[in-house]
């Protein structure tokens, strides 16, 4: 097949259309009534293609993407796991497509119903008090977080708590996150297996500490056996413990945050919920928290009374952090996954993640270097291939899996080894598949060893070979106005 | 097993001999006992699927869906069937960020396209791959400003859309930037005013357009105030508008930012939509968030890839400008794929015949007697009507004749009691309008 490579606007051709509007149908308005200092003077530079051309454009750049059904989606931390499609034919309902979020309460109360009751399903499920389903994503909901921290101690009168303990293996949103929300993050090491190390934690503790954030298990796949003492420590010290919800499918049914001691949680419901990542979101990030934080939740916020639900704007809650209900149409997802799980696949989800990632690190510790031995949670860290004499490195043997139709691993991160290879292969996955992936990994071992230039060139069968990203970041060219710009320069040279 | 969940019985065997234990429960021996939950959850059990379709239609039954003339912020525009196909390719919908661009130029292409689409409407030099929505993108925005010029207060229009203003406050308190707001003179930003309150402390002027009644106000002078002080101009405009009004780039902004739901993304209740952003080029690497830029591969094909990421929080961490780590890359799809169906001729159609409706609308209304345009400014497609009718008694008429419309004001502050909203836009028909005329001639207090 002839590899398609047109941008949209090379298809373009003036007089096309792709669009049907209804005719005019009063006379005497014109938009030339508008004063011209109003109006655009610019030209614009967008196609005019028929409606074929748009849907065949679509799909063929759509054939370059692999999808997980396309295949095999072990990007650790990421949750990659089956979407039902069940979620996607209810999201799309009229009624829930074409409400306006102005509409009064009465107008709309099977989607405020909707809210309440997976608010209350995220809080059983969590082991919090009660949540906002307004943030957008994991790291908006790392914000909304920690702005609830803050407002937490300024209530208090205790205006010094302004520093927010990370570990060092935690995700890059954690400390950036502290910064939007006005905070300083602290960050401490961690101990030779991964974890918290306690004196570290403890030297890091005082009147100055609004609380910490913590991935449990933490970004290498590892339960922080220490989580009691840790929230003890922290709220003897008058901190309060974050939950970084990104790895909460591990132990979904097996443990939960609240118990742990977490007094603020978020949860990526596109990853643990199973609602599509979009090529990168739309996302939701619900943010939970214990009962005595509750009032700080983000407006507007929805409530149950008998049988009737009602909006409202809180004056103690933080503010409002979104321009409505947060990413109504996943959170609709999330629902509908839960409520297909139901009570019995919610216990069993944690456990069966974490044996296909268990299962996966003991198949694959005799060629790749694991650098933590021990059990590991739903996804665990290699430091590369074991032979580190062949030159081979992981960016090297990830892009020869494309080859082989599998999606890579997250590579290089956590930032703790040098080589990192991050595999979560998820419960939807089954052992034909993890074997499957299993065998190309080892063959991609000997490889290395055999042929290893093979592998130092990989992809080989995609629709791309690797990519010039110095000269990405060195033309800057962000847009077809920059393309044609950079064309025309080059014609002249 | 359960639909989603393959493991036999023998894999399960299999797989625990492998791992070298006995059940799934030794895997977390590191769970403290205290912490290793016991119970089962308190949820019903698994509901099949013939079950859930009928719950959620049900639910969804409960959502009274109206001829919508409500906008601030959201509007009932007009979706193209293709879109609605093509996003729900499982390439596009189920992959994740394109960290493999080898196996990813499907989202990393729209993506570019995406970003040449936002950078040819506000006629700036680059945009980003998206944000949440309009309103967190205005907030960074703010964020963005403070960064470029060092300087810590923000200059508000007191015509910003209240929700985006709320949401701009938040952002401002918790990164410790102080907010001032410029006051509204007859539902326009005062100039006077912005002049007297603008110095050496102030990083931006916030502005939106069209404003929160409506109003296509002239940023051109109120960018020119800004920048005698030093400060940037932030436009937060409707970019469904920008085919036919003054671009953000002609009023002179530094910084173009607004949501895109106008762009054939469903009303859904307000989400999921996305946030635009883009800046001159001086400013892109204060940009927060995703961009994509245009390569070559190895054998020198044309290719697609994340560009500029040391601005971002996975490489700056805590020195990061912003935590945002994903984008709204599938609702960027919905955008591109409607631009690309409505092109140059469609988008001016669609606005004319928005600008028709709606002062066709603001003629009969008024022709009433009941109602008279609050603002006698330039509008498009919404503008505020002043009324003595109670708000109450016009919600009810128009709700029980199934139309959604004549958005109280009073909400949003005491200024307005008298005040509701309506918006048209190119799906209104004539006898939607005339209907929702008919039901408020006769009304009476």
């Amino acid at each position: 097949m002839v590899t398609y490579d047109k941008l949209i606007f090379e298809l373009s051709a003036p007089g096309r259309r792709a669009y049907s509007l209804p005719k005019p149908f009063v006379k005497g308005y014109a938009m030339t009534e508008l004063p011209a200092a109003l109006r655009r003077k610019t030209d614009l530079l967008l196609p005019e293609v028929s409606e074929l051309d748009v849907t065949r454009h679509y799909s063929n750049i759509s054939r370059k993407n692999f999808g997980i059904e396309t295949g095999f989606y072990p990007l650790g931390s990421c949750t990659m796991k089956y979407n039902p499609k069940l979620g996607e034919e209810i999201a799309a309902l009229p009624g829930f497509a074409n409400i306006h979020p102005l509409q009064p309460a009465g107008s709309v109360q099977g989607a405020l119903m909707v809210y309440d009751e997976l608010q209350k399903l995220l809080a059983e499920i969590s082991g919090l008090a009660c949540f906002s389903l307004n943030p957008y994503a994991g790291a908006h909901g790392e914000l909304v977080g920690l702005m609830i921290m803050k407002a937490y101690h300024e209530r208090r009168g205790d205006w010094r708590r302004t520093k927010v303990i990370v570990p060092d293996s935690a995700h890059g949103t954690n400390p950036a996150s502290a910064t939007v929300a006005g905070m300083q993050a602290v960050e401490i090491r961690s101990n030779p297996d991964g974890r918290v190390d306690l004196a570290a934690l403890k030297a890091a503790l005082g009147d100055d500490i609004a609380g910490m954030m913590l991935t449990n298990p933490n970004t290498l796949g590892m339960f922080e056996n220490d989580i009691c003492e840790i929230t003890r420590l922290v709220h003897e010290a008058g901190g309060l413990m974050y939950y970084d919800g990104a790895n909460l499918n591990a132990i979904l049914g097996k443990a939960r945050p609240g118990d742990m001691g977490f007094d603020i949680i978020h949860i990526n419901l596109h990853k643990t919920f199973a609602t599509p990542h979009g090529g990168g979101g739309p996302g939701s990030g619900p943010v939970g928290v214990t009962r005595e934080l509750c009032e700080f939740l983000p407006n507007p916020q929805v409530k149950a009374s008998d049988g009737h639900y009602y909006v409202f704007e809180s004056a103690e809650a933080i503010g409002r952090i979104s321009a409505f209900y947060g990413n109504f149409r996943v959170w609709l997802k999330a629902y509908v996954y839960i409520l297909s799980l139901g009570r019995e696949n919610l216990k069993a989800l944690g456990g069966l993640a974490t044996l296909n990632a268990n299962y996966v690190k003991e198949s694959l510790k005799d060629d790749y270097e694991l650098p933590i031995a021990g059990v590991c949670m739903h996804e665990c860290v290699f430091d590369g291939l074991k032979d580190k004499s062949t030159g081979v490195r992981t960016l090297d043997v990830a892009k020869r899996l494309l080859d082989y139709g599998f999606h890579a691993p997250t590579i290089y991160f956590p930032l703790l080894f040098p080589q990192s290879i991050m595999i979560e292969p998820t419960e939807t996955e089954s052992k034909q598949t993890l074997d499957a992936f299993i065998a190309t990994m080892i063959k991609i071992a000997r490889e290395a060893a055999e042929t290893p230039e093979l592998v130092k060139t990989a992809p080989h069968t995609t629709p791309i070979s690797r990519i010039d990203e110095v000269m990405a970041a060195k033309k800057m060219i962000l847009s077809y106005k920059d393309y044609l710009e950079d064309r025309d320069k080059q014609g002249e040279n | 097993m359960f639909k989603y969940f393959p493991h036999t019985e023998a894999d399960l065997e299999a797989m625990l001999a492998k791992v070298g234990v006995k059940t799934i429960d030794d895997l977390f021996k590191d769970v403290p006992k205290g912490v290793f939950f016991q119970r089962d959850f308190d949820v019903q059990a698994s509901l099949s699927e013939v079950e859930i379709r009928a719950k959620l239609k049900e639910l969804a039954a409960q959502n009274r869906q109206y001829t919508c003339f409500a906008g601030l912020g959201v509007y009932d525009h007009y979706e193209p069937s293709v879109i609605s196909s093509l996003i729900s390719r499982q390439e596009f919908l189920t992959a994740y960020t394109p960290y493999q661009p080898e196996v990813a130029q499907g989202t990393l292409q729209y993506i570019f396209e995406y970003q040449s689409l936002i950078q040819t409407l506000t006629g700036m030099d680059a945009a980003n791959a998206s944000m949440y929505d309009g309103a967190t993108a205005t907030a960074e925005a703010c964020f963005m400003a403070e960064a470029i010029t060092k300087r810590k207060k923000i200059l508000v229009s007191g015509t910003l859309n209240p929700n985006t203003m709320a949401v701009v406050k938040t952002y401002l308190h918790f990164k410790g930037l102080e907010l001032e707001m410029i006051p509204a003179v007859a539902g326009e930003t005062s100039a006077t005013a912005l002049k007297h309150m603008l110095d050496a402390s102030v990083a931006a002027v916030l502005i939106q357009k069209p404003n929160f009644f409506g109003i296509i106000e002239d940023c051109q002078k109120l960018g020119e105030l800004a920048h005698e002080s030093g400060a940037l101009l932030i436009e937060n405009a409707d970019i469904a508008t920008l085919a036919v009004l003054a671009s953000p780039r002609e009023d002179g902004a530094d910084i173009a930012v607004g949501d895109c739901q106008s762009l054939g993304i469903p009303m859904a209740f307000g989400g999921p939509t996305l946030g635009y952003m883009a800046t001159l080029k001086q400013h892109v690497r204060k940009l927060p968030g995703r961009i994509c830029g245009m390569s070559r591969d190895a054998n020198g094909k044309r290719a697609f890839v994340l560009t500029l990421q040391a601005r971002e929080q996975h490489i700056r961490r805590e020195k990061a400008n912003s935590n945002i780590c994903s984008n709204q890359s599938l609702m960027a799809l919905y955008v591109t794929i409607y631009l690309s169906v409505m092109g140059e001729a469609g988008l001016k159609e669609a606005n004319e015949l928005s600008y028709q409706g709606a002062h066709y609308l603001k003629d009969r209304l008024e022709a009433t007697g009941k109602f008279r345009l609050a603002y006698a400014k330039p509008f498009l497609k919404e503008f505020v009507m002043e009324t003595l009718l109670p708000s109450e008694l016009i919600q009810k008429a128009l709700l029980d004749a199934g139309i959604f419309g004549a958005v109280p004001l009073a909400e949003y502050g005491e200024d307005y009691d008298n005040l509701v909203a309506f918006a048209v836009t190119e799906k209104r028909t004539k006898a939607e309008i005339d209907g929702l005329v008919a039901t408020l001639e006769g009304l009476s207090w």
